[in-house]
């Protein structure tokens, strides 16, 4: 009998799914509410809000899929969940 | 003492991972292992954690990571951490469990590590259910839930026990920390792990963490819902450093435990009768944790002079 042992062996090499592609509404943004707290890069379950260099922060869309924590959690209401594609 | 603003940018688990959209386990996951840095070697039983982190051929691991079976994370990281220290590695084991894997299938292999007190980190990610295999009740569902072991019929609605009190269990191992954490708390959070991280011996992290199927609820409301489960008493923040309980946080005022649960499909079928009963025992377990010495009955839902009945009404579904 051959015995076969599979590994995975790349660390952090779940970024190859791109699960941005679930999402059926995504956040936006607005940056004129923003006071740029950081709640909603704490909250993402994703990982994927990223702080600019301005201060401000936005989602990685490749991979954001459209939970809506982060819109549902700012204390701002500087983020709206809008349908895709309109 | 860390602070948020200080915790390092690099995802230690990476996006691409395919948990749920808005799952309370890759949230408290992504944060923990943030905070617990490069120096971790992870070990995650069957769960969910372990399908969404690591599906074949991928990783979402950026430290060490080792899986093998159900039922045995505290025998894993016990011999883990063995080998780091044989091998005069400054590196600390760290067990990512589920309450199945914890309440239920895992006690044992936890508490032995626990009663031994290894020099490792205990995490149980508690959604209440077996999730990954299609929510069956576990020792940590709630009373009332509906699971698909605990359906909702006409003669029986949902789950008929009350959640088990592991805190207690694993406390009365005597070991160096227990703490309860809710990620829709995060400065509590994230300072617990921290503390963790710099005690020696045997360290459990128990952590509140909300699932969209398993609890029927919209994914945008996860952190709000765990911050409801605080305001209720259905989730309570504290810690037990060698023996001596601290209360981490205390809400203003008691909620209903109502608003708690209509938030979720599992309880949406309570009947008011049902609900009455959880909403006893959570004042029971209130008064107990929130009440100081001398001070009075804090609960304001159910009125005090009504708590007998909920001794009395335990007796009849447990036994004295
Ligand atoms: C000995 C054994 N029994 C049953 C299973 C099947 N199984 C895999 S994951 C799982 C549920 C895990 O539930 P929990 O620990 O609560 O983690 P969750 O998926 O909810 O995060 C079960 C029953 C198994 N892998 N091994
Ligand atoms: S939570 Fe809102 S206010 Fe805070 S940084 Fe994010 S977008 Fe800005
Ligand atoms: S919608 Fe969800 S996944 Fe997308 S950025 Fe917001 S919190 Fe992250
Ligand atoms: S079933 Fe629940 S715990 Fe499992 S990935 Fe989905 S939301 Fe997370
Ligand atoms: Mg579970």
């Amino acid at each position: 009998m051959k015995l076969v042992i599979k590994t995975v062996t790349k660390p952090g090499s779940t970024r190859a799914n791109k699960t941005g592609a679930w999402r059926s509404f995504m956040p936006v943004f607005d940056h004129k509410l923003c006071s740029k707290c950081g709640i909603c890069a704490i909250y993402c379950p994703e990982g994927v809000v990223y702080k600019l260099e301005n201060g401000f922060f936005e989602p990685d869309y490749e991979y954001c899929k459209g939970c809506g924590i982060c819109a549902n959690e700012c204390p701002k209401k500087a983020i709206k969940m809008v349908l895709e594609g309109k | 003492m860390i602070t948020i603003k200080e915790l390092p940018d690099e995802n230690l688990f990476t996006a691409g991972h395919t948990a749920c959209p808005g799952c309370g386990v890759a949230m408290s996951i992504r944060n923990a292992i943030r905070v617990l840095g490069k120096d971790t070697s992870v070990y995650v039983p069957a769960s969910c954690a372990v399908v969404f982190g690591t599906t074949f051929p991928y990783g979402a691991w950026k430290v060490p990571f080792f899986h093998t079976a159900f039922e045995n994370t505290g025998a894993c990281i016990t011999g883990m951490q063995a080998a780091f220290e044989k091998k005069g590695k400054k590196v600390t084991a760290v067990g990512f469990a589920g309450d199945g894997g914890t309440y239920d299938i895992g006690l044992q292999s936890m508490s032995g590590a626990a009663e031994r007190n290894e020099d490792v980190i205990y995490i149980c990610l508690d959604n209440e259910a077996y999730m990954n295999t299609g929510i069956q009740r576990s020792g940590g569902t709630p009373f009332g839930a509906w699971t698909t072991t605990t359906p909702v019929g006409t003669k029986v609605q949902g789950n008929r026990r009350f959640k088990k009190n592991l805190g207690e269990i694993v406390a009365a191992h005597e070991i160096p920390y227990y703490a309860t954490l809710s990620i829709g708390h995060p400065l509590d959070f994230i300072r617990k792990v921290e503390k963790a991280k710099n005690i020696k011996g045997f360290r459990f992290l128990h952590m509140f963490t909300p699932c969209i199927p398993g609890w029927k609820m919209d994914p945008a409301k996860t952190v709000e819902v765990t911050k409801r489960a605080v305001e209720s008493g259905m989730w309570t923040l504290y810690e037990v450093e060698n023996g001596e309980k601290k209360i981490t946080f205390k809400p203003g005022k008691m909620k209903s435990v109502r608003d708690y649960l209509m938030m979720q499909g599992r309880f949406r079928h309570m009947s008011d009768e049902d609900i009455k009963k959880l909403q006893m025992w959570v004042c029971k377990k209130w008064n107990l944790h929130y009440k100081e010495k001398g001070a009075p009955e804090v609960c304001e839902i159910v009125p005090p002079e009504e708590h007998h009945a909920v001794t009395e009404e335990h007796r009849e579904m447990h036994g004295p």
